[in-house]
Order: structure tokens, then sequence, then C-alpha cells
């Protein structure tokens, strides 16, 4: 089977995307000959020359507002923000123009624009160049909200995400660059709002984003040989959300865990738990629904200190087998 | 330009389009008084020399982003004041189904990328629409209004940097009424002449008498075959003064009412009405008729949004996502 890192599924999906379809472009920071901070870009100004990958000064709010501005004239954007806290920059072009453009000028007009954005710790880079913001853009009706956490759904996501009309706000983690899976050659889509069931189990259900994927993964694992089968669900699409599939989930399992990497207040593990009570779901539980989320404290330099910050296998692991247990 | 060589039924354009504009205005003022106007409203009356001399130098094809101010800019580029005017009321009928009101009335089929509400806000989208021009080759242009307040703003500087950069087909049109809101300019910027700023970002600030509007449509249209000739961005600032307050209902504690005076002589419709009677471009009784067309237009404009209906409750919900893939390639 071939096999592709995170970072060259979606390097592929770019480079494929632009051959197919003269319509779409990249533009963003050291994307051009420095290939993007993390090598997303790698190659493609050889290939398409830099009037198709347009590096740009150090502008955020610019880079979404050039976004904006072509999708509505008939481009299809693909913006990148070096990283995702630098997006705060960017928000207004985001939140109150491409987000509501549809909406506020009576359905007349589209914003197929995508903006990639690498989020999430574990590199050492502190408060300033580690968060997980995902959650301010679920917050924006108008906004689809796309996080990947396999190169397979990195490639897919991202092809789905440029064909859609909307603007797409498609959040990569730093630590999943290197990580390698299969993915095929051809183009191919991932549905956008199409939750996944990654694995399955009898014992509880673990619903987890992005990298926490595949720390349930492992987790999962580790706990199977103490004889506790989750089944861990990747909602690939946080908004808007196919529930469906997690709601069935918990009706076989009684019992779910939410994890994700940003802080837990405010977080998007309060709209699963709320989405799970409010269905038909409730009846089967046989535990409070738990969130095992960030602290709600910036991302601190210290390694060991941003370790503890967020969620990790072994916290995954013993989360899980409180809830299973009872102990909670 | 001499307005004398000007072709008699251009400049009798402008002077009906500047009395669409004060008009429409007005009308929208007494309607919203009279309450078939739910919401808040920003008039432009005292300013219809930028919008319409600025908009008579692009192309239908040529695209604007607009402002919180932006009848004017609607009217000018071809709007038409009974889908404005039921977008005001808010009914089904108008330009955004009753969902924009005056702050996002819009028509994209003429290329207007939105009235905006936020201040600057539509400045960096004007800069990605002349990307997109540029890339695909085209002689399109971008045209960004916004006022004084607005190149204070991050986003401006932004926008005004990557144009520079780009040398993109872009033209920065700042109306310059004096008074971002309720403060004067004075004390939210220390220059007094704002077009000099673009000289940081390597293009041309032009001033301008912005209630002339032949003065605004020739350097408008300098900065069009600029912008064409790929030669890059203009920034024109067009002195005027709005008449009425920030919103209507502002008290306008800020400003003296002998400043409004000085000003109201300095009328852009009232002085271009003079300049064609004087010059016999147009008779009085012409200029009678275009007014009398206006009015029954906009008589017409009211009494279509009155009897409009409302927008249906389910209507709400629609238009947050489009279910459209016209990106499929493959």
């Amino acid at each position: 089977m071939r096999e592709l890192t995170y970072k060259d599924a979606l390097n592929e999906a770019l480079f494929q995307v632009m051959k197919a379809d003269e319509r779409v472009f990249c533009i963003g920071e050291d994307i051009g000959v420095y290939g993007g901070a993390f090598g997303v870009t790698a190659g493609l100004i050889e290939e398409f020359g830099e009037e198709r990958v347009v590096d740009t000064p150090i502008s955020e709010a610019g880079i979404a507002g050039a976004c904006v501005g072509s999708a509505v004239t008939g481009m299809r954007p693909v913006g990148e923000i070096q990283f995702m806290d630098f997006v705060t920059i960017s928000m207004e072009q985001l939140v109150l123009q491409a987000a509501k453009i549809r909406f506020m000028f009576g359905g007349k007009a589209t914003v197929p624009m995508v903006l990639r954005m690498p989020g999430g710790s574990g590199t050492g880079a502190a408060a300033q160049h580690s968060e997980s913001l995902e959650n301010w853009f679920v917050h924006v009706p108008g906004l689809k909200v796309v996080m990947p956490s396999s190169p397979y759904d990195a490639k897919g996501l991202l092809l789905a995400a440029i064909e859609d009309d909307n603007p797409v706000i498609f959040i990569e983690h730093k630590l999943l660059y290197k990580t390698k899976g299969h993915v095929p050659e051809e183009m191919y889509t991932v549905p956008l709002s199409d939750t996944k069931v990654v694995r399955e189990g009898r014992d509880i259900t673990v619903v987890a984003t992005s990298i926490m994927v595949n720390r349930a993964l492992e987790a999962a694992e580790q706990l199977a040989a103490e004889g506790i089968e989750v089944e861990i669900i990747d909602p690939r699409t946080l908004n808007p959300l196919d529930e469906e599939p997690i709601i069935r989930s918990v009706i076989k399992t009684g019992r779910a865990l939410i994890v994700h990497e940003a802080v837990k207040t405010g977080g998007y593990g309060g709209e699963l738990v709320s989405r799970i009570m409010e269905s038909e779901a409730f009846d089967y539980l046989d535990a409070p629904i738990r969130r095992l989320a960030g602290l709600d404290i910036p991302i601190p330099y210290n390694r060991t200190l941003e370790y503890h910050t967020v969620p990790q296998i072994e916290s995954i692991v013993s989360e899980v087998k409180r809830i299973v247990r009872g102990e909670v | 330009m001499s307005i004398s060589n000007y072709p008699k039924e251009q400049l009798l354009t402008f002077y009906r389009q500047m009395v669409k504009v004060r008009e429409f205005e007005l009308r929208a003022i007494n309607e919203r008084r009279a309450g078939l106007i739910p919401g808040f409203i920003h008039s432009c009356v005292g300013q219809e020399a930028t919008a319409v001399g600025a908009c008579a130098a692009l192309n239908q094809d040529d695209v604007i982003t607009s402002t919180h101010r932006g009848h004017g800019h609607l009217v000018a580029k071809g709007g038409e004041p009974r889908y404005m005017m039921a977008e005001l009321a808010a009914r089904q009928t108008g330009y955004c189904g009753g969902k924009g009101g005056s702050l996002h009335m819009t028509d994209f089929e003429l290329g207007i990328l939105g009235a905006n509400g936020i201040v600057a806000g539509g400045i960096p989208m004007a800069v990605g629409a002349a990307l997109a021009f540029q890339m695909r080759g085209e002689q399109r242009v971008a045209l960004s209004f916004f006022g004084d307040g607005a190149v204070n703003e991050g986003a401006f500087h932004e926008a005004a940097n990557l144009a520079g950069l780009w040398k993109l087909p872009m033209i920065f049109f700042c109306e310059n009424n004096l008074y971002g809101e309720g403060t004067p300019q004075d004390k939210q910027a220390p220059v007094k002449d704002l077009s000099i700023r673009a000289a940081g970002y390597a293009f041309p600030g032009v001033i301008v008498d912005g209630n002339d509007v032949t003065a605004v449509y020739e350097a408008t249209q300098e900065a069009v075959a600029r912008a064409r000739a790929g030669e890059g961005p203009t920034f024109i600032e067009g002195k005027t003064y709005r008449y009425r307050g920030h919103y209507e209902g502002d008290p306008m504690v800020y400003r003296s009412p002998e400043e409004l005076e000085a000003w109201q002589e300095r009328d852009p419709i009232a002085a271009f009405r003079q300049r064609l009677l004087e010059h016999k471009f147009a008779s009085e009784s012409e200029i009678t008729a275009v007014e009398s067309e206006i009015q029954s237009l906009l008589d017409e404009a009211v009494e279509f949004a009155a009897q409009s209906p409302q927008p249906t409750r389910e209507s709400a919900l629609d238009g947050v996502y489009g279910d459209t893939h016209e990106g499929r390639v493959f």
C-alpha cells in the first residue's frame, strides 16, 4: 500500500488540484521558495510560478482579505496562516466578512475559500505558537471547520474543502505532519460533515479530534489488553457536525469520553456533551460523560509542563478506566 | 477638463444620478420616521458627487466595495431604488431578502462586493478582487470606498501595502467628510491630507474636491487608466461633508451649525445645477423634468417597498451555507 506523510498528502492534494483547476491558487507567508514554515507547499512555486503561489508580507488580515475578495470574484484561494495563533489577526475578515457574505447578501454570493493553518502544542513553541482555536470558528455560522487526523483524511478533506463553495477553516496539526499512512495517488474527496468511526468497541465511546484520535487509538490498544474495548469516533468536520454516528455509538456503549487538545472551558467537548445529552442516547448512559481536554492555561514553554497541559495516551487510558470502572 | 468638453447627455446623467442619491436618502429618512424602515441608517446627503463621479469612471464589470454609508454607491453603480427601499423596509423583495438592511445592502451582480458595517472591512476584499483580475489578465479594476476613519485601521494599511507591493489594479477612494463617527479628523489622525499616506506604499495620492462631480470623475478616470495599464493603485481623497449625523438620530453635538452652513453653500448638486444652466447644457425645464422623473421613481420605490411581503420566518435559516460544489474538477 502506498504511504505518504500527512504533510506530503496535503502537498500532493494542492499539486493535483492546482493542475486540474486554474482558479485554485495558494497565498501566504513564506509559501514559495521557502515552501511554507512546515513544508506543506514545497515545490509548488517551481511548478506553478509565483503568480499562483503568492508569497505575502507578514500580513494576516491582508491574506484573509485577499482570499475573501478573490473568492467572490471567481477564484478558489487556498490561504495559509503560518501558525494558527496568527489567525487572530485575520478574524474580522473571516468572522464578519467571509462567514456572513452569503447570508447577509440574501444568498447571492459564494465565498469558496480555504484557509489552512497548523494548530496545536508539542513543539516547545510556547504560548503564542501552540494555540488550538478551533472552537472560535465553530461558534461562527457560515464557516466550516475541518480537522484531519490522518494522511488519508488530510488529502481527501483538503480536496473536499477546496471544491466546497463555503469558506472552510482547515486546521492541521504540527505533530501530525510527519505521521505516515495510506494515501491513494489519485484525487479523491473525503466528504465534509461525515463523522467516522475509526475503531469499533463495545465498552465506551471516545470522541476525539485531530491528534487526539491517534493518541486515543494507542490508548485503545493498551486498554484492549486489559479487556476494555474502546470505540473511537473522529468528527473530522467540527461544523456543520454529522452527529448521528456519535449518538448511535453512545447508545451502543452507554459511556462517552470527549478528548481534545484545546482548553476545556468553552471547548468543543462542551458542544459534544450537549449534543449527546439532548439526544435519545441520554437514556442509555451508564456513566457521566467526561471531557479530557487542555488545561485552562496558555501553553507553557517548558517541555514537561507543556506535555502535561494537554491529553496524552496515558491520561486517556486512565480516564477511560475510571469511567468504565464507575469511579467517576 | 472644462465642463464644455463633456457630452450633454453625460452631464445630465451625472445630475440625474446625484439627485437620485440625494432624494433616495431624503425619502429613506422620512420613511424611517414614518415607520416603514425599522432599522438604523447612515445617510450620505452632501456626499453625492464622490459616489456618482467615481462610479461613472468605472465599467459595468469593475467592482467596488462600499461602506456603512453606502446607499449612494449602490445607486451610482446601478442599484434600483425599489429593491433598495424594500431592503431598508426589511422586505422579502429587497436586495438581500430583508436580511441585510442598510449596512449590507448590495447587488453582487452589479459588481458591488457589499456595503459594509465594519470600518475598513471592504478594503482587504478589494485587494483580493484586484488580485484575481491581475492573475487572470483581465482589464478590470477594484475601487474601494472608505471614509476618513478607515485610514486609521490596520486593515487599510495591510491592504495598501499589498496593493502597492503587487501593483494591483485598485483604487483607494477616501470620502473624507472630516468626521469619523462623532470625532473630528484632527483628533483621529496627525495629518490633514490623508492621501499622503499612499506615499508610504509607493503609489500616488491625489486630493480632489469631493463636491465637484466632474473633478471626481476625472481623477477616478486617471486612476482607472493607471490601474488598467498595470501601473498600480491610486489613493484619491475626495474632500466632502455629510449634512446629516453619523446616523439618523445623531444629536451632532460635535460640530457647529455654521460649519454645516458653510458646506451647504458648496452643495454638490446645487452647484452643478447652476453650472448646467450657466453653460446652457440644460434648460430649467429639462432639469425640472429630471427632478420630477426621480420623484416618480422614488414614489414607486416607496410604494413597492410598502406593498412587499415580509420574509417568511423559515427564510431566516436559508443561506448560511450553500450545498454547491463549483470547485468539483474530478
